[in-house]
């Protein structure tokens, strides 16, 4: 196991290093360091001092990979790609435009990502299995085939309408909970709810729709009939017998997403002016901040590969059938 | 070729189509975007008139087209087609001649605004401009704001609209009675086209059948025919409606209301289908020959080369989407900013910029497809035809095309199917986070965005908003369900057994 769990690290790091050439190659040498000076500074009258003097704020005065000017090692690490790039691999991930630390940013805001996407990853988990399971009860009937179509239906819907609808109901027309904003501590509550409740309604019908086919062809197995024939109530078969086995597909195909939930969910948050890492994200890309983009490409991609790894791990407990190998 | 017929057909119209537009006294235009498109017409005409040839691939489509939703879907998605289609075909209309310099320049001056099929159909719409907003088929202003009265002293009162119910003598006392005149004048119209299209149809079809009109019409009404005509007819006289509507009230009044700077919106929500079709349809036309490729080749090859092929995709999908988008578009706009001289018209810029949007929505989307291609080869190669041939000595070439990838297309097409609304959607959050379409582009995306404000003001200014979400719904619904039909037909596991 723990050999193994070493060897996927490896083939990790082939991974990651290739995230970063990949977002070198987008922010270093598809757009030199010069051109972003002058988009940043404005396009018209800008002097080359300016340019020089943005670039050395930031640290994109060097060489991209090899320095001349330095000697020894320092050729190599007195450069643009070991300061930005290669400096990620230790989680660090320097300063932002506006001098202000990334890392420390990123700790700081992880707790109201969490606070969010938690509930609506756990709450929401619960909600989608349990209309899936009232869905297959009934299959091949009227609410079989009403559920689906509902749940269609709600997924035709863009996210966006859920947030702003729920915005504009509860908050603007029934002043139940603010309309935006966050707080420390308990008195968050008040503030998560909405943002919440958006959050798991916006996932209703694709979610319901994909644990019901997961539910269907698991209860057209071989060991469903065993039991329908035994005499078992339906109830029975269902609850014990397919919903357990059914758990297998189910919790494999969620533990990619567990790492994820801290990157938080970009557009609720921002609606919702939560300060987690998904309002950070959109900040950064509307002031066109490439330091924390790059910092969140990175730790982004770090959480998917530990996801991965998650999810094979999570095969052998719950599946004795898989061994790794 | 006789069984291409309908092809040709199809190709000479474009061709005559083309012919005209460029003797037209206008410069055609033709964008990065058009051209894709008009390339993805001529792909799919040719591949349901091969499928139309051999009965194997048609009897899936057949399938479909029995299931009423699905047959409604497809009316559905078609009405957006078309005009998706009319707002393709671009050019410069020509600048009326400068009075002193007529006679002596001949040299035509083009408009630097570029119009579209779409824009001369809807004129009406388009030019009806008022100053600020106002609410669906309203006449006035919806806010207050100083006026000069006759007699020279100003009050604050909503202003009359220009345009928008300007036919009215006394708005106050003729209101209601101009729009039930209207709606009611609407709704005859629409029946009687209805009933004139229904009629012509089914004596077409009754005699295609070899059946008399009423035993025809009746097996219609009672929903007896292999195809669900009866569910066509409604969905028909649906859209019919909805002309008519535009016609009686779109027309005199703003039948949506107007947006901030008074333009009308439903002209925008009709501009913007062509922006979602775009993303919905030539993000998958760019990934598909990666896809396909990479994905049948890792899993026939095996070895290094699947190797670097799966390198690829998990370092790919190891970036979170909306991050790598936001990365490419920044580095588009900084390309952009950078080059302004590139473009003659701001429409060109925004045209670049979609197409690279598309292509970056191509590169995080077909990792998956890719992946199940892969699979799906692995699988297939150990099967003992595909042995056969590799003992036979046939290329691999061949094996591929001959063998393999007329059996991985039933994946490729339910993906496709299943792609499009889900990048419809994307589309309106992806422009909200600011690296979506152009601003300056007609989207739902955009009318949502700048929807956000309008819903924080007293009153709220709600129509615009809502009516971007209605387009983008019916559009989306319409093909989850046609999709869910397709996946349906062929899908070999979901085929049986489930439903």
């Amino acid at each position: 196991m723990l050999a193994y769990i070493v060897r996927r690290i490896l083939y990790a790091l082939p991974i990651l290093i290739g995230v970063n050439l990949l977002t070198f190659w987008l922010f270093f040498i598809v757009n030199s360091p010069d051109e972003m000076a002058r988009m940043q500074l404005g396009q018209k009258r800008v002097t080359p001092e300016a340019i020089e003097k943005w670039k050395q704020e930031r640290g994109y005065d060097k060489a991209l990979f090899y320095n001349t000017q330095a000697e020894g090692g320092a050729a190599f690490t007195n450069t643009i790609f070991f300061e930005k790039s290669v400096r990620l691999f230790v989680f660090d991930f320097g300063s932002a435009d506006d001098g202000r630390d990334i890392g420390y940013d990123i700790r700081q805001r992880m707790m109201p990502s969490l606070a969010l996407a938690i509930p609506v990853f756990t709450v929401g988990l619960l909600v989608y299995i349990t209309f899936a399971l009232i869905i297959a009860f009934f299959r091949a009937t009227y609410v079989d085939y009403l559920g689906v179509v509902l749940a269609v239906a709600l997924m035709s819907i863009s996210t966006l309408f859920y947030i702003i609808g729920g915005q504009f109901v509860v908050s603007k027309l029934l002043h139940l909970v603010p309309i935006s904003g966050y707080d420390g501590g308990l008195a968050a509550i008040k503030f998560l709810v909405l943002p919440v409740l958006v959050g798991i309604i916006g996932g209703v019908g694709a979610s319901t729709r994909f644990y019901r086919t997961i539910f269907l062809e698991e209860m057209s197995k071989d060991y469903v009939r065993t039991a329908r024939a035994k005499g078992m109530a339906e109830r029975v078969v269902l609850f014990k017998h397919v919903l357990k086995n059914a758990m297998i597909p189910i919790l494999t195909g969620v533990v990619i997403a567990i790492p994820l939930l801290f990157m938080g969910s970009l557009i609720t948050e921002s609606f919702f002016g939560i300060p987690g890492l998904g309002s950070y994200t959109i900040d950064a890309i509307r002031a066109q901040d490439f330091g924390i983009v790059r910092s969140m490409v990175f730790l982004g991609s770090v959480l998917y590969i530990l996801g991965l790894l998650l999810t094979d791990l999570s095969y052998t407990l719950v599946d004795p059938r898989v061994r790794l190998s | 070729m006789i069984q291409h017929r309908g092809l040709w057909i199809f190709i000479v119209l474009l061709a005559v189509a083309a012919g005209v537009l460029f003797t037209m006294p206008v410069k055609p235009v033709v964008l990065w975007t058009d051209a894709l498109v008009y390339v993805l017409v001529v792909t799919l005409a040719a591949f349901f008139s091969y499928v139309r040839s051999k009965p194997h691939l048609l009897a899936p489509w057949q399938q479909v087209l029995r299931r009423p939703l699905a047959v409604a879907a497809l009316v559905v998605l078609s009405a957006y087609v078309v005009v998706g289609l009319l707002d393709s075909v671009h050019f410069r209309p020509p600048l009326p001649q400068q009075g002193e310099y007529k006679g002596e320049d001949k040299t035509v001056h083009y408009s630097v605004e570029v119009l579209s099929l779409l824009d001369i159909v809807l004129t009406p719409l388009r030019n009806t401009v008022e100053r600020s907003y106002s609410s669906p088929l309203a006449t006035h202003l919806y806010s207050k704001e100083l006026q000069q009265q006759a007699d020279g002293s100003r009050v604050r009162d909503y202003a009359r609209l220009k345009y928008g119910g300007a036919h009215l003598v006394n708005p106050q006392a003729d209101y209601a009675a101009d729009i039930a005149q209207r709606s009611v004048n609407a709704l005859l119209q629409a029946a009687v086209a209805w009933a004139v299209l229904v009629l012509l149809w089914s004596v077409f079809l009754a005699r295609r059948a070899r059946k008399k009109l009423a035993d025809f019409l009746r097996d219609v009404a009672r929903g007896k025919t292999a195809l669900p005509w009866r569910v066509i007819f409604v969905c028909v006289g649906a859209l019919l409606l909805m002309i008519t509507v535009i016609i009686e009230l779109g027309l005199p009044y703003h039948l949506l209301g107007t947006d901030k700077v008074g333009n009308d919106v439903l002209y925008l929500s009709l501009k913007s289908i062509r922006t979602g079709l775009v993303i919905g349809t030539l993000t998958t036309l760019v990934m598909l020959p990666f896809a396909v490729l990479l994905g049948i080749m890792a899993g026939h090859y095996r070895g290094w080369i699947d190797d670097v092929i799966q390198y690829i995709y998990t370092t790919l999908n190891s970036i979170p989407g909306v991050l790598l988008i936001a990365a490419a578009i920044l580095s588009v706009d900084l390309y952009i900013a950078n080059n302004p001289g590139l473009f003659e018209t701001v429409v060109e810029r925004a045209d670049l910029r979609l197409l690279f949007l598309c292509l970056i929505l191509g590169i995080t989307s077909w990792t998956g497809l890719c992946r199940l291609l892969r699979g799906e080869t692995l699988k297939l190669r150990e099967l003992d035809y595909i042995q056969a041939a590799t003992a036979f000595g046939m290329s691999n070439n061949k094996i591929i095309t001959r063998h393999i990838l007329p059996n991985v297309m039933h994946i490729v097409l339910i993906a496709v199917v299943l792609d499009f609304s889900g990048l419809v959607l994307a589309e309106a959050v992806l422009s909200y986070i600011g690296v979506g379409v152009d601003p300056s582009m007609i989207s739902w995306g955009n009318m949502i965005n700048s929807a956000r404000l309008e819903m924080a003001r007293e009153p709220v200014v709600w129509w615009s908003l809502l009516a971007a979400l209605g387009f983008m719904f019916f559009l989306v619904l319409a093909a989850n369900l046609f999709s869910d039909a397709v996946r349906d037909a062929f899908d070999p596991r979901t085929g049986r057994g489930i439903h």
